[in-house]
């Protein structure tokens, strides 16, 4: 049997520099920036990371499994508290996934109002990501900034739906809040206000030189790696990989609009971050695009009261702030789910991680962590 | 006994110098008091400048705009529990933050703020405060060691690998300081009162000398002081989000509060080092160009203003209180602060107090400025990695320090050796 490599085994010893024991580090799960319950054991010679294998589960909630007991509706809130910093984006991929089931499809409106707050919610997602991940690479200043902006998101969350975090905006069938008075203008003035705000943030870091030399090179993933790892998202797209879902298949009114998908050339940490930037300059692109065109007329299609999908099974997935979120729903005909199953992108782009920091240090682990963008919540669901 | 006082003050040597031992006493006194005061003011307005840049209000709640949050803290350390790991080295561990905090505080026995307020003048000042503040990493490695953890064994080895690293570049700026001293007039000195009377007779900054080698060998130093105390963006040995908290990670309440304590009085330490080799230490700006009594008599008037600004301020702030009962404990204590301050200002209006305070005054604004510029690299940059920081290290800062100091030397022998060279010609 020949042996295997792609995992850490703590028994074996590897040869190391000078013949020194190697080091096991335990990093987390209660550890400054490990983004929550993520632990991390790291098998270490001196600095230099030998291997290292995540440790998840401290926050598993049984969120598939309680689908199973509620019903079709009652089950929507759950999704937002999956990946708790874009629940719009969850809350949407969970009602288009019963949408299909149902074979209905959200009017118009609902459907450039589910546009305009899910791009809100991109946005939002990207200022925690971009905060935390300067934060964990020593720059403490970014975080307030983004902070102070991602609350401009939050307030209009506030006033469309009541809830700033765990939003449960939307419906199955479409959206259940008409837009408040001003929404529009709301809207308009964050995208005004925000384009200057971006450039403030790349001021400090894009040209930063102890960033740069931080991020450059570090956590390489080549295309080939990341389609077999199944990595999805910004983390692929900056290894060079045009692959958006808005683009490739085109959801909700995303044909309506036009837009780039910004895509990196080396794969490392820095366009990654890059990446990242210009996908908050492009979420600001569709939502001034479907501000002016929103259309009128309802914004909920016709669902039945009780909702009693046919027999079937549906997989249908969108691209969230972190990559391929799906929803893979079997129905057996009664009110309840008979299984639920999310593929979070959260989950399938931590397994990348063993092969970026191999070889690196282990202030690259906690870099790698960061441009990861992981929300246990949505890991360990 | 006031005769004794009054008799002692009119002389011009440090206690040290005269062989005073009571005079050295209380001048060590009041340099411990000094510097744990200044530790409190710093930590205080690290928070609230920090705050500001990040466009927060920073501690508002213990006393009036926080003023009272450093004592709050301080308090709050001294009662809480103190833990020993079970597998520590009690011993050692019991030691490290003594040692770091004694090799923290020495330091200082040699820092001139004035001509006569040090407490004692070496022949051998610059290296002594050298050795004595690198003696600290002994305490971070003994901390880092005994606490017997990963996390503060792998802070203790980053920041012994750093202080080593960055003490050679200092070492070599500090030389090419102390090489400004002896050339052109032929005698050279190590004690840190004759360096800044070299400036004051040379009649230039160090800073400013041989321009720009003066600059280069200030900017290695001064580099390298903040990768030496293990500041951002060098904080490696205490990287919070990679270490956790570094070599003191297994430290709490009274014990922690001396890491801190010697941490920032090392940053102090190290600053007063920076304005004395390169800042004319406790000289006042232009003191040739304004010169004369005039400008004597206004430059006097200068801590007082000072002062008097500050009152203002916390005036100011009492104004822009809430008028509601709630706020009123608070805009009384910004009030008497603001008194107090204005007090202070009086008392250094008086001519034999001013006269007294002014280098300690420079001295202390000059030292501020680093303090602010450590807050600012806080406030600005990202953290750089382990081999990064080593690469800066040994392939910046130490060919810049060792051709400064060549460079240095060669521009002082200009004159002897154009003279060699012309007379080797004839």
């Amino acid at each position: 049997m020949s042996k295997r490599t792609d995992y850490l085994d703590l028994d074996t010893k590897d040869e190391t520099f000078l013949d020194a024991t190697e080091l096991v580090l335990n990093m987390g799960p209660q550890h400054p920036s490990t983004h929550g319950v993520l632990r991390v054991i790291l098998k270490l010679d001196g600095e230099k990371v030998l291997g290292t294998e995540c440790v998840i589960g401290y926050l598993h909630r049984g969120v598939e499994k309680i689908a199973e007991n509620r019903t079709y509706a009652m089950f929507n809130p759950y999704v937002d508290r999956m990946d708790y910093v874009a629940a719009v984006s969850n809350g949407l991929g969970y009602c288009e996934a019963v949408e299909k089931l149902l074979s209905v499809e959200a009017p118009p409106r609902a459907q450039y109002l589910r546009v305009i707050l899910t791009e809100l919610c991109r946005i939002a997602s990207h200022q925690v990501w971009l905060g935390t991940h300067a934060l964990d690479i020593g720059a403490i200043t970014p975080l307030f900034y983004c902070f102070r902006d991602r609350e401009e998101v939050l307030k209009i969350f506030e006033k469309y739906c009541g809830a700033r975090l765990t939003t449960h905006a939307f419906r199955i069938g479409g959206c259940i809040y008409e837009a408040y008075e001003g929404f529009e203008q709301d809207c308009k003035k964050f995208c005004d206000a925000f384009l200057p705000k971006l450039d403030e943030y790349e001021e400090l870091l894009t040209t930063n030189r102890i960033w740069v030399e931080r991020t450059k090179g570090v956590g390489i993933l080549n295309p080939e790696d990341c389609i077999a790892l199944g990595v999805t998202g910004p983390v692929l797209r900056a290894s060079g990989v045009k692959w958006d879902l808005r683009k490739a298949q085109p959801y909700e009114s995303y044909k309506d609009f036009d837009f780039e998908i910004p895509t990196g050339v080396n794969g490392d940490t820095y366009d990654r971050y890059l990446v990242r930037i210009e996908e908050m300059r492009q979420a600001v692109r569709i939502i001034r695009q479907a501000v002016d065109g929103l259309p009128q007329g309802p914004i909920m299609a016709k669902v039945p009261k009780v909702i009693k999908p046919p027999v079937g099974e549906v997989y249908h997935s969108i691209e969230a702030p972190k990559g391929e979120l799906g929803y893979f729903i079997v129905s057996d005909a009664s009110t309840q789910p008979y299984r639920v199953r999310v593929r979070p992108p959260s989950f399938v782009n931590l397994q990348a991680l063993d092969k970026m920091v191999r070889g690196l240090l282990v202030a690259d682990v906690v870099a790698v962590i960061g441009t990861l963008d992981i929300v246990l919540g949505e890991v360990d669901r | 006994m006031i005769e004794y006082i009054k008799g002692y003050l009119s002389t011009g040597t440090t206690p040290g110098e005269a062989g005073n031992l009571f005079w050295a006493t209380v001048y060590i006194l009041l340099v411990i008091t000094g510097v744990s005061v200044a530790v409190l003011c710093m930590n205080w307005l690290e928070r609230k400048i920090l705050a500001h840049m990040q466009i927060r209000l920073g501690p508002m709640r213990v006393g009036p705009h926080g003023l009272l949050q450093p004592f709050a803290d301080a308090l709050k350390l001294l009662i809480k529990e103190d833990i020993i790991p079970q597998d520590a080295d009690k011993l050692v561990f019991w030691s490290a933050p003594v040692v770091v905090t004694m090799t923290a505080f020495t330091t200082f026995l040699v820092v001139p703020f004035g001509r006569t307020h040090a407490v004692t003048d070496m022949n051998i000042g610059v290296l002594f405060m050298l050795g004595v503040s690198s003696l600290g990493v002994l305490g971070i490695i003994m901390a880092g060691w005994s606490s017997n953890s990963h996390y503060p064994l792998m802070g203790s080895l980053r920041s012994s690998a750093q202080m080593v690293s960055y003490e050679i570049a200092m070492g070599l700026a500090i030389v090419s300081a102390v090489l400004m001293t002896s050339l052109q007039t032929g005698t050279g000195t190590l004690s840190m009162i004759g360096i800044v009377e070299a400036q004051a007779s040379q009649h230039t900054w160090f800073i400013f000398k041989f321009f720009p080698l003066g600059f280069l060998a200030f900017a290695v130093f001064a580099i390298a002081m903040v990768a030496e105390t293990n500041r951002a963006p060098f904080d490696l040995p205490e990287a919070e989000s990679e270490l956790v908290a570094g070599f003191h990670t297994e430290y709490s309440g009274f014990r922690w509060s001396l890491f801190f304590l010697a941490e920032y009085s090392a940053m102090l330490a190290v600053s007063s080092i920076a304005v004395t080799l390169w800042l004319g230490g406790w000289m006042r700006p232009f003191p040739t160009l304004l010169g004369g009594p005039a400008w004597d008599m206004a430059f006097s008037f200068l801590p007082a203003l000072t002062f008097f600004v500050l009152a203002a301020g916390c005036f100011l702030g009492t104004i822009r209180m809430p008028k509601i009962p709630q706020f009123r404990v608070q805009t009384i204590g910004l009030g008497t602060f603001g008194a107090l301050l204005g007090f202070v200002g009086l008392v250094l209006l008086v001519p034999a107090v001013s006269v007294r305070v002014q280098d300690i005054y420079w001295f202390v604004v000059k030292v501020a400025f680093f303090m602010y510029l450590y807050i600012w690299y806080r406030g600005t940059f990202p953290r750089y990695r382990f081999d990064q920081l080593m690469k800066v290290g040994w392939k910046v800062l130490l060919p810049t320090g060792l051709g400064v100091l060549i460079a240095t030397a060669l521009w002082g022998l200009m004159p002897q050796l154009s003279a060699a060279i012309t007379g080797v010609l004839q």
